[in-house]
């Protein structure tokens, strides 16, 4: 059974977005793979290693080509292969699914893990559209996965609390918090990655042209009022918080 | 026409369903107003809806009475071929943003997902959303004859009812069996307001202590100020809360009149999920925590001496 494991490539959490014109520019600044792909790899790893069959990891991005980088991390951590559709052209998230559905298929893969909400695009609909298109079942927001055989179980969050669940695959699996812990890749690690096969590939060849246009990009800092009250009395200090709070801002009475 | 799907619960409208209706008006867009309910044992749901919408198709089916993202996909899909919807507007749940874009690949139509705002541009829909763990704003615009979209909780207004109530429809659907089967179930819910709803949210992070500290102060000061309680990862990941109230980039959206952090940092994958309350308090004894730059009102100092003060001048 082989594992399909999205990347993407986002700002690191603590980095500055800028935006260059009307569009954010990622040039200088600090790039790493998304926290939430970072489950993805590391699931499929343990997958394997609980003695679940897998026989390949195989790690896609698609993206500029500063995206190796997080492809060499995801082989680093432990990834098989990797699969780069080098492309700087702007995809939205259902888009994008045409391209994974189809190397999927040819790859052969029966189980996809996808972040459950990437950090660069705020989008939760990559892993849902790729199942749509391959006529699979979806799991969101796992945080918890066994598979045995054919046979995947675990629990994910739901709308207001969470759920276990069974399916079989194939199955498209998007990934979250408490999932695991990834592992960091040890040097020894990061020296073999770099003889792992990395194939480029061309996205051309998939018909995935984006259905959403970009206009435009703004970074919207509201100005805050910034009164900030000194605590040392306590009892003074909480009255005139009430106080604005009562008057000023009027939100509570 | 415009298809909405009704986000409801424990037999009640949610509000997000009067948010998409308002989404709705705003688009400019001809035909109709179509509130779609699927559920089952709906029909106090389906004429709550039939107060704000042209007309209500009603599924109501015991095999609609479990949520599964192929099955809400199929039912939308169906109703939107055989109804000639232009528009199909989801809420941006969680489950809403799960069958979304199946929903989007199934009409092969663009998806504007999570939408803050919507407009109409000549053949089609422009709309804002957040991006970067919403430190971005950007706009995008969908061409086509058919868009799916999810908007946002806490975005639009409630729209208010409509002159005359639109008429009901039950419908027949042809469903596919979900592939998922639900094993178990844990709702976490709680008594007091739900975040999406309430207007004042009272927060702590892991600077409260300890699972004992929220119901000593945290809690007594949210039921003062008649708020919904909420908290950060590291406190759900601690096990003092449960997380149904984490707000955040892998919990809740929320964007309250009045954000009240006590002890909580400021993390942007915190922030990502509150920075849009119209006002942010934070209480935090580090004068240097993050927190306090998106902060509209502040006091620095100790929570432990804080809290129990502001519930005493929050009673008066
Ligand atoms: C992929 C990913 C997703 C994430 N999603 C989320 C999410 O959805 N929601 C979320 O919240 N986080 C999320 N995080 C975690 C986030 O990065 C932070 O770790 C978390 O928000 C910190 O929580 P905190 O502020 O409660 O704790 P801390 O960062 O430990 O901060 C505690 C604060 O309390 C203050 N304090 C301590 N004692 C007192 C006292 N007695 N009185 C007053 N102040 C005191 C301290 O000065 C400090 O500022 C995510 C992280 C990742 C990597």
């Amino acid at each position: 059974m082989k594992i399909l494991t999205l990347i993407r490539q986002v700002p690191d959490a603590e980095a500055r977005v800028r935006l260059s014109g009307n569009t954010i520019d990622l040039d200088g600044t600090t790039v790493v793979m998304d926290g939430m792909d970072e489950y993805g790899v590391e699931e499929a790893l343990r997958l394997r290693e609980s003695g679940a069959g897998v026989d390949e990891i195989i790690a896609l991005a698609v993206g500029p080509k500063r995206n190796e980088d997080a492809l060499r991390t995801a082989l680093a951590m432990g990834a098989d292969r990797a699969v780069h559709v080098e492309t700087d052209e702007r995809l939205d998230a259902v888009s994008l699914s045409k391209v994974v559905a189809e190397l999927a298929k040819t790859e052969n893969a029966e189980l996809i893990l996808v972040g459950g909400q990437e950090a660069d695009w705020d989008s939760q609909a990559l892993g849902a559209a790729t199942a749509e298109r391959l006529g699979w079942p979806q799991l969101t927001w796992t945080n918890e996965l066994k598979l045995e055989g054919d046979k995947l179980t675990g629990r994910h969050d739901v709308d207001e609390g969470n759920e276990s669940f069974e399916a079989t695959l194939p199955a498209v699996v998007t990934t979250q918090q408490g999932l695991n812990e990834p592992r960091y890749p040890t040097l020894p690690n990061i020296m073999k990655a770099k003889k792992k096969e990395l194939r480029k590939d061309d996205l051309a060849s998939y018909d995935a042209a984006s259905k959403v246009k970009f206009i435009g990009a703004e970074i919207q800092t509201r100005a805050r009022m910034n009164k900030i009250i000194d605590g040392k009395d306590p009892q003074a200090a909480a009255a005139q918080l009430i106080d604005l709070l009562r008057n000023e801002a009027k939100v509570i009475k | 026409m415009i298809l909405i799907v009704a986000e409801h619960a424990d037999g009640k409208l949610a509000k997000a369903t009067l948010e998409m209706v308002t989404a709705a008006r705003g688009t400019g867009r001809e035909g109709p107003i179509t509130i779609l309910v699927l559920g089952q044992n709906v029909a106090g749901v389906a004429s709550e809806a039939a107060a704000v919408a042209d007309q209500v198709l009603v599924a109501d089916s015991a095999s609609l009475a479990q949520y599964s993202a192929e099955t809400w996909a199929a039912a939308v899909a169906q109703i939107a071929q055989e109804g000639e919807a232009h528009t199909v507007i989801t809420p941006g749940s969680r489950s809403g943003r799960e069958y979304a874009p199946r929903v989007a690949v199934k009409l092969d139509a663009p998806y504007l997902e999570d939408v803050i705002s919507l407009s109409s541009s000549g053949a089609g829909l422009q709309a804002q959303r957040y991006t970067y763990l919403a430190r971005v704003t950007e706009t995008v615009e969908a061409q086509g004859a058919v868009t799916v979209i999810s908007a946002k909780p806490g975005s639009f207004a409630p729209a208010a009812p409509a002159a005359a109530a639109g008429e009901q429809y039950d419908v027949d659907l042809d469903l596919p069996q979900s592939r998922v089967t639900i094993t178990g179930k844990s709702m976490e819910k709680s008594s007091r307001v739900a975040l999406s709803e309430a207007d004042v949210i009272v927060t702590g992070g892991r600077g409260v202590g300890n699972a004992e500290n929220f119901s000593k102060f945290v809690e007594p000061l949210a039921d003062n100020l008649g708020a919904g309680v909420g908290a950060t990862r590291a406190v759900v990941d601690a096990g003092w809360r449960p997380y149904a109230e984490q707000v955040g980039q892998t919990g809740k959206t929320v964007q309250p009149k009045a954000y009240i952090a006590l002890g909580v940092s400021g993390a942007v994958q915190h922030l990502s999920g509150m920075g849009k309350s119209k006002f942010i308090v934070a209480i935090n004894k580090d004068a240097e925590a993050p927190i306090f730059k998106v902060a509209d009102y502040g006091i620095v100092g100790d929570v432990n001496e804080i809290v129990p003060a502001l519930i005493e001048a929050s009673k008066r």
